[in-house]
């Protein structure tokens, strides 16, 4: 409150009126004389550039929607930020349970819950940024509908709050090497390298399923299906080199999360060697997977205001 | 100062509308289009779907310029293309063919609250909806206590805005907006909010913008008061098109007064309601329909409606608005002496007589309803007619033919008087009242 008892009266009206200054209009007309339009309004069509320039003008538009997205989603809970180490831990102990203790599946010498911890720290932040913002058109219909802004901000911004999620578990991941008492090697150098090829493979997920949902709604109930698919067939629960014989290994890899998954671990665990053909295919296919979703979107994105 | 501010070329929107038998209609299940898919594989890619949807014109050929400094009006009923038109200069939606160019800075002032978070406070909403209208973050900073001195929330600022009241939150939102700095300001409807006070507040400000300021305003409203107070300049849509360019005290008449190219009598479409109008019109004293009528003529409104069930209470009543939208009187059946029942089903037809020397010369329209008293609203035809009161000679109006002089023929009876005004008496009615209600 103590800020605003130095605010002058209401009727401070007229210092309004002068911050937008008077000689304004002539010089408004001054620059616009025979000069090119500020705008051009043309239809377009078939495939639009990605026009990162426009995004990145935008970019403070883009920290307050992230900013916007971490505030709001554990809002009015009780346990609050709590929520992000609870549920994988949640995940990681079940999992541990039924595939470590029950089923017994390798896990390439390690204690299997930091085993699965590992991969579930790569897999649920790229899980989560797909399935926040698989409805993030949707849900900010109302904007869509009525403002202009690049729309690709939306699903992006996902993409960079889930990074609090992330930031949570791989400090958990910290306490459970100490606990186990693996000795961190100088390869979690390369966390960054892995983390920005499963944000490439997130954003270009989310920016396919956020824009087809505008159109088909099925998408909200597809992608729970899907996702549940990618984890199985994703090196979460089981090591790459003790389950996929050599030779299948590349194509498995055609699948980016199993670059992602074993580069997670062979960075942490400091473990098995990481295959190099399956360390490239990865790489690729994240661009891939952010270059055709970048240009899907751009694409279909101009109908978006009309079918929403 | 004739340059352009905003050039527009040859404008048109279309959009496909579908068809569908059952389910919602718009929406398209994936389900849907796998069904479908064979078919359209063999009709080329639904190219030939003509049966099932057809394209529907939003804008058709919309041309106009802009000067910069001009506040420019656009009107038209809905469904004419105006909200279209204001989505394409926003970049909101692309226009199918055409063109526009704008020169300088353009922001919007849309329906007020887009983009609040009912969750965060007071303060986050103001930086989020800064952002989504384009401005910087140190622009909203430097902004910011002027905002929220404008909108009067200055306690409540760490509140989540979802335990404001409906005031309070319209009062942010249109703060935020107002202080947007664009040289071209695209405003719609915003001022159908918040108590009279603050439209009045709304209304000076946007006054500012758009006389003191010199800036380009381009103002998209069914509030024809507002429009007349800002833009020296409309444009009437209609059917998505230009149907009348000029200034404003004209176009408005035409849009609401529309006398001259509107029919005296329509039959109405039926729609899906117990009880639908099928005919209305309006006649002058020798019984041929008309559209203008002197100031001494009655006017006869005749209309039909087909009740299916019998509906108690059902009653028919109209409105009667002058140019500017504002209602003049009301009037219903239950005021009819001897009553008149229309609960009955079946199809009635009822006659009203509005009379002479009752409204000033003037562009009038009439609204029709078909309702239960405070209960249900069955048919509603918004404008349905319009007409104009024409000055005769024969009720010696002084001719003036505006429609500024107000509406109401009062019968004022004239009379000279020789003698002086009678005095009040010194401990007369004045005193008497003050001290009783002391």
């Amino acid at each position: 409150m103590s800020t605003f008892s130095t605010l002058p009266p209401v009727s401070s009206e007229p210092s309004s009126a002068i911050a937008y200054a008077e000689p304004q209009p002539t010089a408004i007309a001054a620059v616009r004389r025979d000069s090119e339009p500020t705008l051009r309004i043309r239809p377009t069509k078939g495939w639009a550039a990605l026009n990162i320039r426009e995004l990145w003008n935008y970019r403070d538009l883009l920290w307050i929607l992230v900013e916007r997205n971490i505030k709001v989603i554990y809002k009015q809970t009780a346990l609050g930020i709590g929520w992000v180490a609870l549920q994988p831990l949640i995940a990681a102990v079940t999992l541990a349970v039924v595939f470590g203790r029950v089923a017994k599946l390798p896990s390439d010498g390690v204690p299997y819950l930091l085993f699965v911890f590992c991969g579930l720290t790569a897999w649920r932040y790229f899980s989560e940024t797909a399935q926040r913002s698989n409805s993030s058109l949707v849900n900010n219909a109302q904007l869509v509908s009525k403002v202009y802004f690049p729309r690709m901000l939306i699903p992006l911004s996902h993409t960079f709050s889930t990074l609090v999620d992330f930031a949570v578990m791989l400090v958990m991941v910290f306490i459970f090497m100490a606990v186990y008492r693996v000795p961190p090697t100088l390869r979690l150098a390369a966390i960054p390298g892995f983390l920005l090829l499963t944000a490439m493979t997130a954003t270009g997920v989310a920016f396919w399923f956020s824009a087809l949902s505008v159109k088909y709604r099925d998408c909200n109930y597809a992608l729970p299906f899907f996702l549940q698919i990618w984890f199985y067939v994703s090196p979460i629960i089981y090591a790459t080199s003790t389950s996929v014989s050599p030779r299948w290994q590349t194509l498995f890899a055609l699948n980016p999360l199993v670059g992602i998954v074993e580069g997670f671990r062979w960075s942490v665990l400091g473990r098995s060697a990481l295959n190099p053909s399956i360390f490239w295919v990865t790489v690729a296919m994240s661009v891939i997977a952010l270059l055709s979703g970048a240009f899907f979107f751009r694409r279909v994105e101009r109908d978006f205001a009309d079918i929403i | 100062m004739s340059q352009v501010a905003l050039s527009i070329q040859n404008l048109s929107k279309s959009f496909r509308i579908a068809h569908q038998r059952e389910g919602l209609p718009g929406y398209k299940t994936l389900h849907d289009e796998l069904m479908t898919l064979p078919r359209r594989l063999i009709t080329r890619f639904g190219r030939n779907e003509r049966s099932t949807s057809e394209i529907f014109w939003a804008l058709k050929d919309v041309s106009f310029d802009v000067k910069a400094g001009e506040a420019l009006g656009i009107i038209g009923s809905n469904g004419a293309g105006k909200s279209t038109l204001l989505k394409i200069l926003n970049r909101i939606t692309e226009p199918t063919t055409g063109a526009v160019d704008i020169y300088g800075r353009a922001g919007a002032l849309l329906e007020v609250g887009t983009g609040f978070h009912p969750e965060l406070t007071g303060r986050e909403n103001v930086f989020l909806n800064g952002a989504i209208l384009g401005m910087k973050r140190a622009e909203i900073r430097r902004k910011f206590d002027e905002i929220v001195a404008f909108a009067e929330v200055e306690k409540f600022l760490d509140m989540p805005v979802k335990r404001y009241s409906s005031g309070m939150y319209v009062r942010l939102a249109f703060a935020v907006a107002a202080h947007l700095d664009p040289e071209i300001l695209l405003i719609d409807e915003v001022l159908a909010v918040g108590d009279a006070e603050f439209q009045k507040k709304c209304l000076e400000k946007m006054e500012t913008v758009a006389t003191k300021e010199g800036r380009t305003v381009i103002f998209v409203s069914h509030d024809i008061d507002a429009i007349c107070r800002l833009c020296s300049r409309c444009i009437l849509l209609r059917h998505g098109e230009v149907a009348k360019t000029g200034k404003t005290a004209d176009v408005v008449a035409a849009y609401l007064g529309g006398a001259q190219d509107q029919a005296p009598e329509i039959n109405f479409a039926t729609i899906e309601s117990q009880a639908s109008f099928r005919f209305a019109g309006l006649y002058n004293p020798k019984g041929q329909a008309s559209t203008f009528f002197g100031t001494d003529e009655p006017l006869l409104l005749k209309s039909s409606f087909a009740v299916r069930r019998q509906i108690e209470g059902l009653q028919l009543s109209f409105s009667v608005f002058n140019f500017k939208g504002d209602q003049i009187f009301y009037s219903s059946i239950s005021m009819a002496q001897p009553a008149i029942s229309v609960e009955g089903a079946g199809e009635h037809y009822i006659a009203a007589v509005i009379p002479g020397r009752f409204l000033l010369p003037g562009n009038y329209s009439i609204s029709l309803a078909l309702h239960t008293p405070k209960t249900k609203l069955y048919d509603l035809r918004e404008h349905a007619l319009s007409f104009r009161i024409v000055g005769t000679v024969t009720d010696r109006y002084d001719g003036f033919a505006g429609d500024e002089l107000g509406q109401i023929y009062a019968d004022v009876k004239w009379r000279r008087t020789d003698e002086r005004q009678p005095q009040p008496s010194p401990g007369g009615g004045v005193s008497t009242l003050a001290s009783a209600s002391r």
